[in-house]
């Protein structure tokens, strides 16, 4: 082999070497914690964006499972004679329901909002390609997604808030005795759906994504504390127990004491302090397999 | 031109170091980049070149940050892309194997975006997406969602997108394996003419022998996780006894002795025959033609020896197909 055939050997240089920094735009010279905060913003842009150009799908899956549940159970079952299903400490199903339904609208905006797309555009489409090729470092691409779920879950939250409120028959008693806790754990929970929703569309294959969705969506929701408070399961022990895995139950709780404290409900600092380390343990979790799967 | 993350227009070294590149995916028990070096120039067309699981693809995935080495160092104008990732991506452009481009998005989107996410402000990203969309002649179809382009202008789309934020190294993963003739023409065109006037190295994997040869400026032929020879497309056929294809015309179609006597001959690879046609790829031309005559005997007609090629070179040195 000559010594011309070597892959190291001198390069021939052809046309201009120009770098590629003496084209760059004035914001792009900047240093990389700007250029990653710029970055940031612009993949939340991106989403944004896609977000505004299909409404209508939002609005769908954010209001059609409370409209149709309050609207048969707080509506419909009063008018037919069922007016006392579901009562608990004499309270009606309405205003047990709220906080519960407020809940589940915020956990399951994150199972839309990045399982779904994040395991299609790993997989199927590859489109997530050209954002984890961004100048930015790949949390930062997870975290933007995770961080348009939570804002997708606030705004869930201030949608089914009104309608929960608005259409039931019977009269809901809500009253906010801590707006901080109210806050609090409204925030938690929406980052906590966000975090929930990249670690299982990352490690959810597409093919198998709509099981998943069944297998998870629907037993975390009956057994979330949606339509009844944890202190009534005292009678089915086993069952109290082992819904202290459901992440869903401890936002449940936490809104019902900041909205509904009439009702029997969790200490706000159990549910909250629960809500937070599950955050942490999801996020944890989360970036590794994110970067697993964008790194091979 | 301030700012210690500006080492491209300053650097004067290579923009690709590959030095000493071993990549072996988890559970396998085979390197699929097995010790991989080599240097792209500035404004060079570099090829790398081999058969399915020769380590190309590896190689471009380590070099792109998508992949973590396992033993040895990739640098992108100087910057080594397994420590700084971030800012060895600001250096390099990618176009994959299949179409990214987002699908919820237009033309003009992808384009704005990509900017976007490498810190250009709405406005410089405006006028990059204006310069792109006339440059890769995608204007008239600058609001299309994605998924309603053909091909060839998926291809296009995913080039300037590459493109956008003026990287100084554009990879090209299989470009035109997907692609018909003539936008396989048109992509090489392109090649050549963003060499030129953005002086922007381009690296692509290829198992098309014609692509590497006719695309190239340098090329590296890898098999096996290794690079065999690396050079002009000219050093390699010139300086590798190439092996050649002689192609004979017989009076009538040949008798199977024939073809069994070709086929025993010293250096010969493959006998082909169709009708009065008989097309022998032979390792060496030293000794071939006599060799064949006297084998074919009265029967011959014609005969034509090709020049070699780099399938010729990759069968020499492998002693097999590049399709195999």
């Amino acid at each position: 082999m000559t010594e011309a055939l070597t892959a190291t050997g001198a390069a021939p240089s052809k046309g201009a070497s120009r770098g590629p920094g003496e084209t760059w735009p004035g914001r792009a010279r900047a240093g990389q914690w700007r250029l990653s905060l710029a970055g940031f913003a612009a993949l939340i842009a991106r989403d944004l964006r896609v977000l505004v150009k299909m409404p209508s799908s939002f609005l769908l899956r954010t209001v059609l499972n409370p409209l149709m549940f309050v609207f048969v159970f707080t509506y419909l079952y009063p008018r037919i004679g069922a007016g006392h299903f579901g009562q608990v400490a004499g309270q009606s199903l309405a205003t047990v329901a709220l906080p519960g339904l407020v809940a589940s609208a915020i956990i399951f905006q994150g199972l839309n909002a990045v399982a779904l797309p994040l395991s299609m555009e790993f997989s199927a489409t590859r489109e997530i390609e050209d954002r984890v090729m961004a100048p930015v470092s790949h949390r930062l691409v997870a975290l933007a997604k995770v961080c348009f779920s939570a804002l997708q879950s606030l705004i869930a939250a201030v949608i089914v808030f009104p309608l929960v409120y608005l259409v039931p028959a019977t009269p809901v008693q809500v009253h906010v005795s801590s707006w901080p806790a109210l806050v609090l754990a409204t925030v938690l929970g929406s980052l906590l759906a966000g975090f929930l929703g990249l670690l299982l569309g990352t490690v959810i294959e597409v093919r198998k994504i709509a099981t998943v969705f069944t297998v998870t969506v629907v037993p975390l929701t009956f057994l979330g504390c949606v339509y009844y408070p944890w202190a009534s399961l005292h009678t089915v022990r086993w069952l109290q127990v082992l819904v202290l895995a459901n992440p869903l139950v401890y936002l449940s709780e936490a809104l019902r004491a900041a909205l509904t404290s009439a009702l029997p409900h969790m200490s706000t600092l159990a549910s909250l302090s629960t809500l937070a380390a599950m955050t942490v343990v999801l996020a944890w979790a989360a970036a590794r397999t994110f970067t697993h799967r964008v790194l091979t | 031109m301030t700012g210690p993350e500006k080492t491209a227009p300053s650097w004067a070294g290579p923009r690709l170091r590959v030095e000493g590149l071993v990549k072996r995916y988890r559970g396998s028990d085979r390197n699929a980049v097995d010790g991989v070096s080599l240097e792209v120039g500035a404004g060079e067309i570099f090829g790398l070149l081999g058969p399915n699981g020769a380590g190309k693809t590896s190689t471009i995935l380590v070099s792109t940050t998508r992949a973590r080495p396992t033993a040895g160092k990739v640098t992108l104008d100087g910057i080594d892309v397994a420590v700084h990732g971030s800012r060895a991506r600001r250096h390099l452009g990618v176009v994959t194997q299949v179409n990214t481009l987002d699908r919820s998005l237009s033309v003009w989107e992808n384009l704005y975006f990509h900017c976007r996410f490498f810190g250009f402000s709405r406005r410089e990203a405006k006028a990059r997406c204006r310069d792109l969309l006339d440059r890769f002649e995608l204007a008239d179809r600058s609001g299309d969602r994605v998924d309603h382009l053909s091909g060839g202008l998926a291809q296009r789309a995913q080039l300037a997108r590459a493109l956008a934020h003026h990287p100084s190294v554009l990879f090209l993963d299989e470009p035109t394996a997907w692609l018909d003739p003539q936008s396989r023409l048109a992509l090489w065109d392109r090649v050549r003419a963003l060499r030129d006037q953005e002086g922007v190295s381009v690296v692509l994997t290829t198992h098309s022998m014609d692509e590497a040869d006719r695309l190239c400026d340098r090329v590296a032929i890898m098999d096996q996780g290794r690079i065999l020879v690396c050079g002009t497309p000219e050093e390699l056929k010139r300086a590798v006894a190439a092996a050649v294809t002689v192609e004979l015309r017989l009076k009538a179609p040949p008798s199977p002795e024939v073809l069994h006597r070709l086929e025993a001959l010293r250096g010969v690879e493959r006998v082909t025959s169709e009708a009065d046609k008989v097309e022998v790829l032979t390792a060496s031309r030293d000794g071939a033609v006599p060799d064949l005559v006297s084998a074919v005997g009265e029967g011959l007609l014609d005969l034509s020896v090709s020049e070699p090629t780099l399938e010729s070179v990759f069968i020499s040195l492998t002693g097999r197909n590049l399709r195999d």
